[in-house]
């Protein structure tokens, strides 16, 4: 990151503690204009709905307010069933499309395995081409049944031919001649491969295993298509269905609450999207280092 | 992506390896054709079962719908099924391409992801040359995290981030337009705003992801290079446009040409959420996803809307295939196949 400024005059040196001024000013500025929207909206979640309505979203809260996390702490259920559909789908879907994607990539990446090459184009072809959402949609809702269940939000994701073939190229760099002598040894394929290959490759499945976390956590997309009933919206669904209503949270307990307070429902609305993005902020700040490594094997091998 | 030389390496392999497995010496000689079947399986088919639950979603999900395509030809009935409905020839298409939709979602999808290909090359390099001439690396871990961060926010709450911006009522943007004495702007139904608006939310969400792509580039450049052109006195902008750019070159133009790849297809999230899909704005924001999905949710016009996506899939397909060739040719180890 560094490049070498060795020249040691005094004059080059003031030059270059401007330079750092301003290249580190130029990039405060655009860390601020990046973080600008998430403050914005953590700011307003924790603005009074009074004073929300009547000045406006605001970078700093004139009058702060927690009635918008209270409110939804009294009629936690939708929230809370909404984290455990979100929950249910991303590990079911990240482990089973680890271990169903790991074994896939592990057969082809075996360059004694005969239909490695047909296979390769089977999974590689669905990269180029799709049916289009109008035939996925009726194949799944009419031949395989999957309107409103949960299945539905998890099987369409569980094979993604891009982390195939990174996991794939990973599997190829791993020493053949350990799985060749443990084979020697007489370990059977399912031994080599869940002994051997799956410890010796935990970087490479980090990554992936990352990336599908975010890809379920964040998914919008297949509720959107196959999920009717409220109480299999995930958290991002039950997002848009709030932000498309107009008034929400009127069922339970709250809603008794209703006729003597006014529901914070804006500044509700802004703290219900803190509340499910936390997760993965957290994730984002712990393990950013693993999407980038896996970022960098995916773009600069190529495959 | 497959190299013929493997397979060569392979078959060398498989005939020593497995003679001490087969008991009878005759098989050596002259193996049956029932024998070699039979060794192959032993040998292939376990690597075989490993594969096969990811081959049999692929074809479920990918390839099962392939046939569906067909419904773009037909006047679709749910009550008569896909194979069931009666075919119409052309006549989606001929409608779709008779109204104007047809043309503007095409022009709309085509322009907006051209800027966004142009824009989001211009903030990535840019983000990731001034990355590059941070000294302290905390500072610089802290700005690249910042620039990183929307790349993890779904599309859904960046319409929520929009939202506090732009509605009318009380949003950020129409506050500080009052406060400098401009009137007021109903942003969610004035289409002409939305190309800036759909840029900067792609661009934010998008630079962070690939000035890191950029900046690896840059560090994998040697060290040498610049040391020499100090010696020469060049300024430090002189080395950027001299020794930074023309070796990332390469980097860059596949990337680029890999998007084009894709200029057909948009991404859903961002004409869906942030504009909160509103019929207004459609002018400037329907682009072709949208359409199709319009097609299904509440026109409920199937056969117009499959026509839709069977156009997306085969221009798309085209545009890969073409931008494909083009990599190859300029790095074969870059290119997708």
């Amino acid at each position: 990151m560094t490049t070498a400024h060795k020249t040691p005059s005094s004059s080059y040196r003031r030059r270059d503690f401007f330079t750092q001024l301003t290249i580190n000013g130029a990039l405060l500025l655009v860390s601020l204009v990046f973080l600008l929207p998430l403050w914005l909206v953590i700011s307003s979640s924790l603005t009074d709905e009074v004073t929300l309505a009547r000045t406006g979203f605001a970078l700093i809260p004139q009058k702060i307010s927690f009635d918008a996390y209270n409110f939804i702490r009294m009629d936690p259920g939708r929230i809370l069933r909404a984290y455990s559909v979100t929950l249910t789908t991303t590990t079911i879907g990240t482990i089973g499309g680890l271990l169903i994607m790991s074994m896939l990539a592990y057969a082809l990446s075996r360059q004694d395995f005969v239909w490695r090459r047909p296979l390769s184009f089977f999974v590689f072809f669905t990269m180029l081409f799709q049916g289009g959402l109008i035939p996925t949609y009726i194949l799944v809702t009419q031949t395989l049944h999957l309107k409103d269940s949960l299945l539905a939000l998890i099987l369409p994701y569980l094979v993604i031919p891009w982390y195939v073939f990174l996991l794939r190229t990973y599997f190829i760099t791993l020493p053949k001649e350990m799985i060749e002598s443990a084979k020697i040894d007489g370990a059977s394929e399912w031994r080599v491969f869940f002994q051997i290959v799956v410890p010796l490759s935990t970087p490479a499945l980090a990554t992936v295993g990352l990336f599908c976390i975010l890809m379920y956590w964040n998914d919008w997309w297949l509720p959107l298509l196959y999920i009717d009933s409220p109480d299999k919206f995930p958290l991002q669904y039950l997002l848009y269905s709030i932000q498309r209503s107009a008034e929400f949270m009127t069922t339970g307990d709250a809603s008794a609450m209703l006729q003597t307070i006014a529901l914070p429902v804006q500044s509700m609305r802004m703290a219900m999207a803190v509340i499910a993005m936390g997760p993965i902020a957290l994730v984002f700040l712990l393990l950013q280092r693993y999407f980038v490594r896996g970022m960098l094997v995916g773009s600069m091998k190529g495959e | 992506m497959i190299r013929l030389t493997d397979q060569f390496e392979a078959k060398s392999e498989v005939g020593p390896a497995s003679i001490p497995v087969d008991p009878t010496t005759d098989a050596i000689r002259q193996p049956s054709i029932f024998a070699r079947i039979e060794r192959s399986l032993r040998k292939n088919g376990p690597l075989f079962l490993m594969a096969l639950p990811g081959l049999v979603l692929l074809f479920v999900f990918q390839y099962m719908p392939l046939p569906g395509a067909i419904i773009a030809f037909k006047n679709y009935r749910t009550s008569e099924g896909i194979f069931g409905s009666e075919w119409i020839g052309l006549k989606n298409f001929e409608y779709l391409f008779k109204t104007d939709t047809a043309i503007r979602i095409t022009t709309n999808t085509l322009f907006l992801n051209g800027i966004f290909i142009v824009t989001g090359l211009i903030a990535s390099l840019t983000i990731a040359l001034l990355l590059n001439e941070v000294r302290s690396r905390s500072a610089a871990r802290v700005y690249q995290s910042s620039v990183f961060f929307p790349y993890f926010v779904s599309w859904v709450i960046v319409g929520y981030f929009g939202f506090a911006f732009l509605n009318g009522d009380n949003g950020l943007l129409n506050k500080w337009m009052t406060q400098i004495g401009a009137e007021p702007i109903s942003w969610y139904s004035t289409p002409k705003y939305w190309p800036y608006i759909l840029t900067a939310a792609h661009t934010w969400k998008s630079a962070g992801y690939w000035s890191i792509i950029y900046l690896a580039g840059m560090m994998g450049i040697n060290v040498e290079y610049y040391e020499a052109a100090q010696i020469d006195g060049a300024s430090r902008w002189k080395q950027i446009t001299g020794i930074t750019l023309p070796l990332l070159m390469p980097i860059i133009l596949i990337n680029v040409l890999l998007s084009i790849g894709r200029i057909f297809y948009a991404d859903f999230g961002l004409f869906y959420y942030v504009t909160r899909d509103s019929s207004l704005l459609y002018r400037a924001t329907d682009v072709i996803d949208t359409f199709v999905f319009r097609g299904l949710r509440s026109m409920g016009d199937f056969g117009m809307a499959a026509a839709a996506g069977v156009y997306q899939s085969i221009v798309g397909f085209v545009l890969i295939i073409v931008a494909n060739w083009i990599v190859k040719r300029i790095d074969p180890e870059k290119s997708i196949f």
